[in-house]
């Protein structure tokens, strides 16, 4: 199969103007004939069924959820980036670009990534007049941070909570055109499956979860935005309910399957604490601005805290190893996430974790708080602060900057992080890889598209912090309701589709009978079982690191997993009824074909880049090693019903920026 | 710890409902939801139903959890959702009441799980500012002063739990409703479509049967972003002056 990347002819910096300049149009007349499924309303689906339904087409959205607002893009903290240089600290598009291509290690798409960039300043725009409370500066302009991974201040944040600002102003975005008639919403709706006809994405078939009575929706095109599958690794910071089911049965309808190894480990989260543990809750990567990152020197004093004789207060200066500020001088703590991830690991396996599992290191605000607490005594007069002061004063400032991350941290812990240093350790976080797309976001099957965390298309092997949102509402509001008129103007004259076509008819059947065999096994163990298997085989052997006789054990251990499903699971319940058993059991299916494509990639890809890295390929110092002459492709998987999935590979040319060894030293 | 629940159980909004009882093993670093989960995984080892309930980002963002504990929307904790309360919160030896979000608007649809579409269609009614994507103008063209944006902010954390509803006697959405006003109508952006928001706001509130207020407060109480009841207050105005504005 011949992947054809589309990207227009032209000079980097112009290919989108130009291309959006010369795009087919379909005039508004024609725009209400025409009818477009969305599938998900986080930020990039709610974003581009608003827009859509602006511009005047039948817009038909669908969301798990009982409202768009509780998609998981809600729970981003940290940011969002745009090259807006309001800081003017030399910011730009080239560089936010430049910045995303290397933070990516060299495995992303060139003239993706730079419309990217140029569209993050638009977005910025429509969310203040959408009335997202953004920080602001006292002169009331918008206020900046710094992010990992970037020496510039270009992320733009609500508090801890920009994820919901920019949530809550796509859904009000969604709600209107909802009460204009121009989107139709079917909350509580699942996609099962998609349909084709005659090779063309027409419809899918849904399982609405309140009754359970499946159904059929067609349409002239399919847009999916349902988010990444980080949660097939079972704990992840990712929400319960992220799943991979609507991009795995595009797959399996004949979509490809992009870079599916390339999974974002984030640095600084809460460690596991018992068996128990459901999900993983990320501390924002914002800390890492403040924070310390450290584990004793010494073995002994690990051990002690780890059986709870000592804490982190205990061990005096000389005796603590900032490893991230002694390994990589140039960014210290600020070292991209994959990089700090890996670190955190290579701390731990020498047996220096701060935790009773051993899996935690520490990151300290003591400093932080001195820092800021001696400035602010500074700036109010006091001449000869005593150390109380200081420590109240810098609490006090550390607690405006972080305040809800601080609370958060206590209330999960028990434990007071302005008192004792916090404990964080690496967890599954993002997932750049995703549905192989083109340059208008359309995949291979002609008609169906797909945007946010569901495609793969801008974060190669690793993601730089606060570009997923942005990445998201670009493709949302600025890139498809463009591109998909290429699709779109060849369809003017194309009657809507009756969803009792024989093809919609067989799908609906297929899912039946899909649903059915689950409820019929009748075994003696629960989903949830089966899925913490799942997720700690694929931890083990496609985790932070991977090498190739763990990923081909992993395969084989996935695969007796899922035999060991369908003849031992138990779905309680019935399938015509609200089931929220069964939504899982449905999901976790899918997970157990997505993890073995996974675990393949993985093995295929000899080399180390970004978040994948392979241990018989590194550095002397340690360090990621890539294999640019064999290894600068996309890998876009197809599945094989019965047989192995077969690879095919889009190169990557990199014609504006050399390829070098990242490096953050 | 060892806990006794006793949990609603209701097969769907037409069924009768009735409280179970259960006895159960928990630690003290679980979250609330995450002692559910130990008590489903029990039920299902036994081949019953799990109790149904709501959840999804478990760190207190999505507004997804709603139960009432000991009769307290959320539970003990103030500033607090559901799925952020954990056990140590307990000792060993209690018993906990685990029932639904109940109000008239809030339809049970199994066990724990309401139906809140009527908050969405407040939204659609009015909760937005009309712009179209590609309308706006640069960022920072209209200067926001920063404590203005902050208390912007505050206002528009709400999380949509509708905990506010299940706490107030009459059943009232005005902590929500106001929420939403007051986020749009302190920043500049929002002034402009501020009379006929408030109008169709309030009127979608009424027409989904959400009771009045009667300031009794409880509502702010129980909120989990602690959304003020200063936000009731301003809304009242609000509404008082868009219905005598001239048109
Ligand atoms: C804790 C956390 C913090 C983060 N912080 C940041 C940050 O600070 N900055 C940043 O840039 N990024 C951050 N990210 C990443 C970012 O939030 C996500 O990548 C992004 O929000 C994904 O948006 P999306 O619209 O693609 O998908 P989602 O928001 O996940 O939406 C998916 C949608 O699809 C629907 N859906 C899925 N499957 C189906 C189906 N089969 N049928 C019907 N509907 C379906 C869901 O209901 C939902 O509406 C963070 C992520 C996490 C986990
Ligand atoms: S106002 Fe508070 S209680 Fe009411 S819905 Fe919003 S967050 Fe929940
Ligand atoms: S599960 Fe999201 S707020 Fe509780």
């Amino acid at each position: 199969m011949k992947l054809d990347s589309k990207v227009p002819e032209g000079p980097l910096a112009e290919k989108w103007t130009k291309y959006r300049g010369s795009m087919n149009l379909v005039a508004p007349n024609n725009k209400r004939r025409l009818e477009v499924i969305i599938v998900g309303t986080g930020l990039a689906g709610a974003s581009a069924a608003a827009t859509m339904g602006e511009l005047g087409y039948n817009v038909k959205a669908f969301t798990f959820h009982d409202s768009p607002r509780r998609a998981h893009s809600i729970a981003a903290q940290g940011g969002i980036n745009a090259a807006k240089n309001y800081q003017n600290d030399g910011d730009s598009v080239y560089r936010l670009f430049y910045d995303t291509i290397k933070g990516g290690d060299y495995r992303s798409r060139e003239a993706n990534v730079h419309r990217l960039a140029e569209c993050s300043t638009e977005i910025i725009d429509q969310a203040v007049a959408q009335g997202v409370p953004f920080a602001r500066e006292y002169g009331g302009l918008l206020a900046n941070r710094s992010f990992g991974g970037v020496q510039v201040s270009r992320t733009f944040y609500a508090r801890g909570q920009t994820g919901q600002q920019l949530l809550i102003g796509a859904y009000s975005a969604l709600s209107r055109q909802i009460s204009l008639g121009n989107v139709k919403m079917y909350n509580r709706h699942e996609m099962l499956d998609l349909v084709l006809v005659d090779g063309k994405a027409r419809g899918i078939i849904t399982r609405n979860l309140l009754t359970g009575e499946l159904e059929k929706h067609a349409a002239h095109c399919v847009v999916l935005a349902t988010g990444g599958y980080g949660n097939v690794f079972y704990l992840s910071t990712n929400a319960m309910g992220c799943n991979v089911s609507a991009a795995w049965r595009a797959v399996k309808k004949g979509a490809l399957m992009a870079n599916p190894c390339f999974t974002q480990i984030h640095p600084t989260c809460i460690p596991v604490s018992g068996e128990y543990q459901s999900k993983l809750t990320l501390m924002s990567e914002s800390l890492r601005n403040d924070g310390r990152v450290w584990v004793p020197k010494k073995l002994e004093d690990a051990k002690a805290i780890q059986e709870g004789k000592k804490t982190g207060l205990d061990i005096p200066e000389e005796d603590r190893d900032y490893y991230l500020e002694r390994r990589y001088p140039a960014f210290g703590n600020l070292v991209p996430r994959d990089v700090a991830s890996r670190a955190a690991k290579t701390a731990t396996d020498e047996g220096k974790g701060v935790v009773r599992t051993g899996l935690g290191v520490y990151l300290d605000f003591a400093d932080a708080i001195d820092r800021y607490g001696k400035a602010a005594a500074h700036s109010k007069g006091i001449d000869n602060p005593t150390s109380s002061q200081i420590l109240e004063l810098g609490e006090e400032v550390v607690s405006q900057k972080y305040g809800n991350l601080f609370q958060m941290y206590e209330k999960i812990t028990g434990e007071n992080p302005y008192k004792q240093p916090m404990k964080i350790y690496p967890a599954v976080h993002y997932t750049m890889g995703g549905i192989w797309v083109d340059y208008n976001l359309e995949t291979n099957i002609p008609g169906l598209f797909a945007l946010g965390e569901a495609n793969f298309s801008d974060h190669g092997a690793n993601r730089l912090g606060a570009s997923a949102l942005m990445q998201g509402l670009a493709d949302g509001y600025f890139v498809i309701p463009y591109t998909i008129g290429q699709f779109l103007s060849n369809e003017i004259r194309t009657p809507k589709f009756d969803n009792n076509l024989p093809e919609f008819n067989a799908a609906e059947k297929d899912t039946r009978t899909r649903i059915e065999r689950l409820m019929s096994v009748n075994g003696n163990q629960s989903v949830e079982s089966f899925h913490r298997k799942l997720g700690k085989i694929m931890w083990e052997y496609c985790g932070m690191s991977r090498n190739a006789e763990g990923l081909t054990k992993g395969i084989k251990l996935i695969q007796e997993l899922r035999e060991e499903f369908y003849k031992d699971v138990f779905v309680p319940g019935d399938q015509n009824e609200f089931n929220p058993e069964l939504e899982k059991a449905i999901r976790v299916e899918d997970f157990l074909e997505m993890g073995e494509v996974m675990m393949r990639d993985a093995l295929d890809r000899n080399e180390s880049c970004g978040g994948h890295f392979r241990e018989e390929y590194r550095s002397e110092e340690g360090e990621a090693k890539r294999n640019d002459e064999d290894y600068t492709y996309v890998a876009a998987w197809e599945w094989k019903e019965g047989g192995q999935p077969q690879v095919h590979k889009e190169e990557l040319t990199f014609e504006n920026v050399e390829l070098k060894t990242r490096s953050y030293k | 710890m060892q806990l006794t629940l006793k949990v609603w159980r209701q097969k769907n909004g037409n069924a009768q409902g009735r409280f179970e009882h259960h006895n159960i093993e928990a630690e003290e670093h679980m979250s609330f939801l995450e002692m559910l989960d130990v008590l489903n995984e029990k039920l299902i080892s036994e081949k019953k139903e799990p109790v149904a309930f709501e959840h999804d980002c478990r760190e207190g963002i999505c507004g997804a959890c709603s139960m009432v504990i000991n009769g307290r929307p959320h539970g003990p904790q103030t500033g607090t959702t559901t799925c952020q309360l954990h056990m140590r919160a307990y000792k060993s030896g209690d018993t906990i009441t685990i029932e639904p979000f109940r109000a008239n608007s809030f339809p049970v649809i199994k066990d724990l799980v309401v139906d809140r579409s009527s908050f969405d269609r407040i939204i659609q009614a009015g909760g937005y500012i009309s712009v179209n994507t590609g309308q706006a103008p640069d960022g920072n063209t209209i200067p926001v002063e920063k404590d203005q944006a902050s208390d912007a902010f505050d206002s528009a954390t709400c999380i949509g739990c509708g905990a506010c509803v299940a706490a107030c006697p009459n059943g009232s959405a005005m902590l929500f409703t106001s929420a939403k006003v007051n986020h749009l109508e302190q920043l500049p952006q929002g002034k402009v479509e501020h009379n006929r928001r408030v109008k169709d706001m309030v009127k979608q509130m009424d027409k989904e049967g959400f009771g009045k207020c009667s300031n009794v407060g409880a509502c702010s109480v129980e909120c989990p972003k602690e959304i003020s009841v200063e936000n009731i207050a301003a809304l009242n105005r609000h509404y008082l002056s868009s219905v005598f504005v001239k048109k």
